[in-house]
């Protein structure tokens, strides 16, 4: 039911938050910078019990109210310094972090509108989405936080432990020494956690998922009253990423445990001996109070290793999850030396128009073995201003012979080229420009109308706009209650189903392209828009390259030729009349009689 | 409705009051910014402008504004706390419990520096006169105390865990729950991306609190609470001076709260429209590549994903200042406690042993505080997220499921299908423009009608109304004589099914989508359906025939393929009342000849309601109806209306011509 990429388990926790580097990379002074600060302000806290222990020592002890003061003054001062420093560390990155955040959603975007529609069919959006938010947000959370108090606090560690030395070496070596099992049991821990934290975020992208298409579906749904088998798929996704995430908890659980228990140990052996080399006089007893005030400043950098490593794990895995997106080849690429449109090329004169399928074969990239290809071998010819109609059954492949013009996918044998070039030989942005695709399923944005009918196309003026929609007789939308300027709604819903689909038309002739692809444009329409369409449309096409997918025979009037596709190939060429005439599987396809009146039967009878 | 231009919009502050000085001086950047940019305009964000809304974010956000135009942001607050503690109210008592080992956490953990302490006071002394017994008894005691921290802890968390999952998951099912049971109404304005962000980014945020801050707020308060009584044991004048500390922390703590929920109420609403633009990408990408449209995405996307930047930076600044605030004041504490604290040694009045553990508490007393700030950001995050989701929990159905003692039950089915009857129905979306104004109609069972029109004559609105996909403004729509409203939802499906021009799919084999019609239908029954509406042919080519997975939405079945599986899905579904809108507009002829067969038989038995603009679904029908601005202009039998000189008659002929 649900596409659970794979787990490159493989890759270390370190490896996968390296590849982070790039996007870091803008920021690494300021996270240098906060980092530093941060061990200042760790400095100026752990020198504090120094200097207290100075206070307690010397002016205290000798009731010397006098050098007491400076001394004060020094606790005073550092504390101030620590706040400072603690502003300065926060300060550095909030900003720059928020950005790498979004450098790196950004590059996620980009990337995902660069793939190919093969792509998009194999992932699912939830996972994506997923993907693209919570992911991204963790890694800031990590980079902003957690990153520098990993860093930080593995240092005062360090720091600690060194002063620890110096002062009681002896103390200090047991301390370093009860390092080492915490070790240990932190990579044991990782290990697990980081198998189990993946599967949670995959988890919740399977749940984003089944949220995103409930939605979308919310129709179908309601109309067969199935919400509630949708609710016990959710439920139970939801059930499985709670397992997952309560088994992350009990490993929490041991983890900080562990992580208490050997620092409390320790300082319960270090409070034995200290007190016994304090009683025998190896230690003043200022000494050990500062000593412990130490170890006590370390406890909390110890304890957060564990929440640290638990989020730096979470992390790698959030890191390793869009990067497995970022990884994705794009399989329709430019090519290195575009060719320049060839008509336009040879003399600037724009006469050309020539589009030729030649040898076409397809195949989906992951069509099981063993099954033919969808296309196998198609040869077609459309001529400069000609329009040609596609007819087939159903699942024939039209559509996909069409979204191979635009390369929407690529083709897997043969070629097509526009007046001579092949489509792979432009690049995708003049390609495109080239070529204009009306879907028979027209998506709308949730964008003013004159968004939705430009759309790439941002130099289109309103004039050229009334124009597209005038051939598409959609000029209701000017009756809308702000015009060009309003807004239709999530996928166009509250248009009806023939009012998008004008809509997608106008999309598609707006820009005046030379090829127009146009899949079946006209279904949803009734007949007397229809009619009217068909005329406005015939301006268009009397000048632009035209194949045009169709169901009707209406839709087949539009055109100088029609095309038969059948298991593959296009078998028959000719006019309507003639395919008629000639063409049992055409006329199987085509001819409405049964569907019409007596009328349509009396007239086929004189044919 | 009227057009209210952004300038009209007025400037009503929804977060934060008066008094908060920062909130009036940095935030109101975007605020000239001009409303009608690439979104247009919406019913919904022109009427917000009288409402409120001060920020750029337009009709996305501007309908839960609108919503709320009568609430205030008190109220806002008070419905997300009282969902979360809808929340928490099963888990009492395991909350009860965590608040115990968290207690006892503190306990034997605050006991640590006593015991250091004692150790060093009491033990000291008695073994420099030889006795190491006390000094056994405090490292083993210590040595307890750490054992007793770590279980608590360990327990503590795994309860905590199981407390916080479970009300996630309750949350998760109640948005999800709640989005499927609004209508369609809600659903064609709340858009899918909204609902989205609703379901994963806003529950995440409640997790990332659930996560880090439970545990760190209790563990914050009880320390603090802790270690005031210890400190107030050992000595009440220094410990005096602490309590003086905390009142400049806790008017920080005022400031900071104010200001970070103003910012993660518009993070939220940022991040919400970051999904919103990501959904239709990638939903739309075909339509974004064949037009070029990336560019223009990403120049939107950008401006979104900048704002979101910007905004986690303000929020960052305002944790960056907050927490060396808290600091700075704790510090100062620090230095205080021992000038106050070196005099009375001093002077004799406190014992040296005294102020060591004291200012060694007092470091413990601040350490927590960073946790503190860090838990209060995901707190006013999570309450933040909390809003919006109270917000949409709070929509309740225009279309409600009837109250236990208003159910009636349908008749026997006669087995001919059931009575549908429209009784001075009115319907209308705003009150000055109807969409039906006075409609009446009755079907009787077994009847097969089909209703044609131009587009917006009402013909879509009937049907919705007849799957009760809306409730009528007015009148009644009445099933065998009882009212829709009076019918569970679940029997109302029973017996009107639907088939809609969009044929969605959902992710699974095409058997499943077939079987989405009768959820304990049989593999022999699906495959009925589907070789009824002559779609099994094709289905059975597939590579893996029924058990084919259609990927995602579809996208490997044509659009006409696509319609067929719908088909089988109705059929399978077998109800009195079978409602077809334009559900035949993308097959190609042999299919429709193929439908058209089927439904000869199929509606032999049962009611059915065709909407269509081809005229050919006509043919079947009983009787025609021909609608125009909410109204029927005719009615009869096909031939009666083909014989006539009505639009019908018109119109089939034109018909016809377009057939060759």
């Amino acid at each position: 039911m649900t596409v659970a990429p794979p787990h490159p388990s493989s890759r270390s926790t370190v490896k996968s938050l390296l590849r982070l580097w790039p996007y870091v990379r803008p920021a690494r002074w300021k996270l240098i910078g906060s980092t530093a600060a941060t061990l200042a302000a760790t400095v100026s806290g752990l020198v504090v019990p120094l200097v207290i222990q100075k206070v307690i020592d010397g002016p205290i002890a000798h009731r010397d109210g006098s050098a007491l003061w400076p001394m004060a003054l020094a606790v005073l001062g550092l504390g101030v310094a620590e706040a400072v420093f603690f502003w300065l560390r926060r300060t550095l990155t909030s900003r720059s972090m928020a950005r790498v955040e979004a450098a790196i959603r950004r590059r996620l975007y980009t990337h995902l509108q660069e793939q190919p529609v093969a792509f998009h069919d194999k992932w699912q959006s939830g996972q994506l989405l997923s993907r693209a938010s919570n992911d991204v947000s963790l890694i800031r959370m990590f980079l902003n936080f957690m990153l520098i108090f990993l860093i930080v606090n593995a240092a005062t560690f360090g720091i600690g432990i060194g002063v620890l030395l110096v002062k009681q070496w002896l103390l200090g070596l047991i301390v370093l020494a009860s390092s080492l099992p915490m070790l240990i049991f932190m990579i044991i821990f990782e290990q697990k956690y980081r198998v189990a934290t993946r599967r949670s975020q995959d988890q919740a992208g399977d749940l984003a998922t089944v949220v995103e298409e409930s939605i979308l579906g919310i129709r179908i749904l309601k109309a067969f009253g199935r919400h509630r088998a949708m609710e016990r798929r959710f439920s139970t996704l939801a059930r499985e990423l709670r397992g997952t995430e309560l088994y992350k908890i009990r490993l929490l659980a041991v983890m900080w445990s562990g992580m208490i228990l050997v620092p409390e140990a320790t300082i319960a052996v270090l409070m034995v001996l200290g007190v016994h080399m304090v009683s025998s006089g190896t230690m003043t007893t200022g000494a050990l109070v500062s000593f412990f005030s130490i170890v006590m400043y370390l406890r909390w950098p110890v304890l957060s290793m564990g929440f640290l490593l638990a989020g730096a794990n979470d992390t790698a895995a959030a890191a390793d999850r869009v990067f497995e997106v970022l990884d994705s080849e794009n399989s329709v690429t430019d090519p290195e030396k575009p060719a320049l449109p060839a008509s336009r090329a040879a003399n600037g004169a724009d006469a050309g128009g020539l589009l030729r399928v030649e040898g076409v074969r397809f195949r989906h990239p992951d069509a099981p073995e063993g099954t033919p290809d969808l296309l196998r071998g198609i040869d077609l010819e459309v001529r400069p201003g000609e329009t040609v109609a596609l007819v087939g059954a159903t699942g024939s492949g039209k559509t996909t012979l069409t979204s191979l013009v635009p390369r929407l996918y690529d083709v897997t044998g043969g070629g097509i080229t526009l007046d001579g070039t092949d489509v792979r030989d432009l690049t995708r942005s003049q390609l495109r420009e080239l070529v204009s695709v009306a879907f028979e399923e027209p998506i709308l944005f949730s964008a003013s109308v004159r968004e939705n009918v430009i759309l790439g196309y941002q130099q289109g003026t309103d004039a050229e706009v009334r124009r597209a929609l005038k051939v598409a007789q959609a000029e209701f939308v000017l009756d809308l209650p702000w015009g060009l300027d309003t807004r239709i709604g999530e996928q166009g819903l509250n248009l009806s189903g023939g009012q998008r689909q004008r809509l997608a038309l106008a999309r598609a002739v707006v820009a005046r392209p030379r090829f127009l692809v146009l899949d079946d444009p006209l279904s949803a329409l009734d007949v007397h828009t229809e009619a009217l369409v068909e005329e406005a449309l015939r301006h268009v096409l009397a000048t632009t390259t035209a194949l045009v997918v169709a169901h009707r025979p209406s839709t087949v009037m539009l055109a100088d030729r029609v095309a038969l596709l059948e298991d593959g190939r296009i078998t028959a060429v000719g006019t309507h009349s003639d395919l008629l005439a000639s063409s049992a599987a055409y006329r199987h396809l085509l001819s409405s009689a049964d569907l019409g009146g007596s009328r349509n039967e009396e007239r086929e009878a004189v044919k | 409705m009227t057009t209210r231009g952004p300038e009209q919009a007025s400037t009503v502050d929804d977060a934060d009051g008066p008094d908060d000085p920062f909130a009036l001086q940095e935030l109101p950047e975007e605020q000239s910014a001009p409303r009608a940019g690439w979104r247009g305009i919406s019913p919904e964000s022109a009427h917000a402008d009288d409402a409120l809304d001060n920020e750029e974010e337009d009709g996305a956000e501007a309908l839960d504004a609108a919503a709320l135009s009568t609430t205030d942001a008190d109220e806002r607050a008070r419905n997300s706390r009282a969902l979360l503690r809808l929340l928490i109210g099963p888990y009492r008592w395991k909350v009860a419990v965590c608040v115990l080992l968290a207690v006892l956490e503190q306990v034997a953990m605050q006991a640590g520096p006593l015991l250091i302490g004692l150790a060093i006071d009491s033990a000291l002394p008695s073994l420099r006169h030889g006795d190491g017994t006390p000094l056994l008894w405090m490292a083993g005691l210590y040595l307890l105390c750490g054992a007793a921290t770590a279980g608590s802890k360990a327990l503590f968390l795994r309860t905590s865990g199981r407390v916080s999952q479970g009300m996630l998951l309750t949350l998760r099912q109640k948005i999800f729950d709640h989005a499927q049971s609004l209508s369609l109404d809600f659903h064609e304005h709340y858009t899918s991306g909204r609902l989205i962000s609703r379901a994963t980014g806003d529950v995440d945020t409640l997790r990332q609190l659930m996560d880090e801050g439970l545990d760190g707020l209790v563990t914050t308060f009880l320390s603090f609470a802790f270690i005031l009584v210890i400190l107030f044991t050992q000595d009440w004048q220094l410990a005096l001076i602490v309590i003086a500390g905390v009142v400049p922390m806790w008017f920080t703590t005022r400031w900071f709260r104010r200001r970070s929920r103003f910012l993660q109420r518009k993070i939220r609403t940022a991040v919400a429209m970051i999904i919103v633009q990501f959904v239709e990408t990638m939903n739309g990408i075909r339509a974004v590549q064949a037009f070029r449209r990336e560019p223009r995405n990403l120049e939107i996307f950008d401006e979104l994903n900048d704002r979101t930047a910007r905004l986690n930076g303000d929020s960052m600044i305002t944790l960056a200042r907050y927490t060396p605030a808290l600091k700075l004041i704790g510090n100062t504490t620090v230095a205080v406690v021992l000038v106050v604290g070196a005099f009375r040694v001093a002077g004799g009045g406190l014992e040296l042993g005294v102020l060591a553990s004291f200012l060694l508490y007092i470091r413990r007393l601040y350490d927590p505080l960073d946790q503190l700030a860090m838990f209060l950001n995901a707190y006013q995050q999570a309450g933040a997220a909390l809003e919006k989701v109270a917000d949409l929990l709070a929509r309740r159905p225009d279309v409600p499921e009837p109250e236990a003692e208003a159910v009636r039950a349908l008749p026997a089915a006669s087995g001919t299908g059931r009575e549908i009857a429209f009784r001075d129905v009115e319907f209308h979306y705003t009150p000055e423009v109807p969409v039906l104004p006075s409609f009446e109609l009755t079907i009787p069972a077994g009847q097969t009608v089909a209703v044609v029109g131009a587009t917006g004559a009402g013909k879509s609105t009937l049907v919705k109304l007849l799957a009760r996909f809306y409730d009528p403004s007015g009148g009644h729509v009445r099933l065998d004589g009882v009212d829709l409203r009076e019918l569970p939802n679940a029997e109302l499906r029973r017996n009107v099914s639907m088939i809609t021009q969009e044929s969605f799919l959902f992710s699974g084999s095409v058997a499943d989508n077939i079987g989405l019609g009768k959820p304990d239908a049989t593999r022999e029954q699906i495959e009925e359906a589907a070789r009824a509406i002559g779609a099994y042919d094709f289905i059975a080519a597939m590579p893996e025939g029924f058990d084919t997975d259609v990927r995602k939405r579809g996208g490997r079945l044509s659009a006409g393929q696509r319609q067929l599986v719908a088909f089988a899905r109705a059929l399978l579904a077998d109800p009195a009342v079978l409602v077809l809108d334009e559900a035949t507009s993308s097959l190609d002829i042999p299919s429709e000849r193929a439908v058209q067969h089927a439904l000869r038989t199929v509606l032999a038995d049962r009611t059915a309601v065709i909407i269509a603009h081809r005229l050919s679904t006509v043919q079947i029908a009983d009787r025609v109806l021909v609608m125009e601005a909410g109204r029927v202009v005719e009615d009869g039998t096909p031939q009666e209306l083909i014989a006539g000189t009505g639009r019908f008659s018109d119109l089939h002929r034109a018909w016809e011509e377009s057939l060759v």
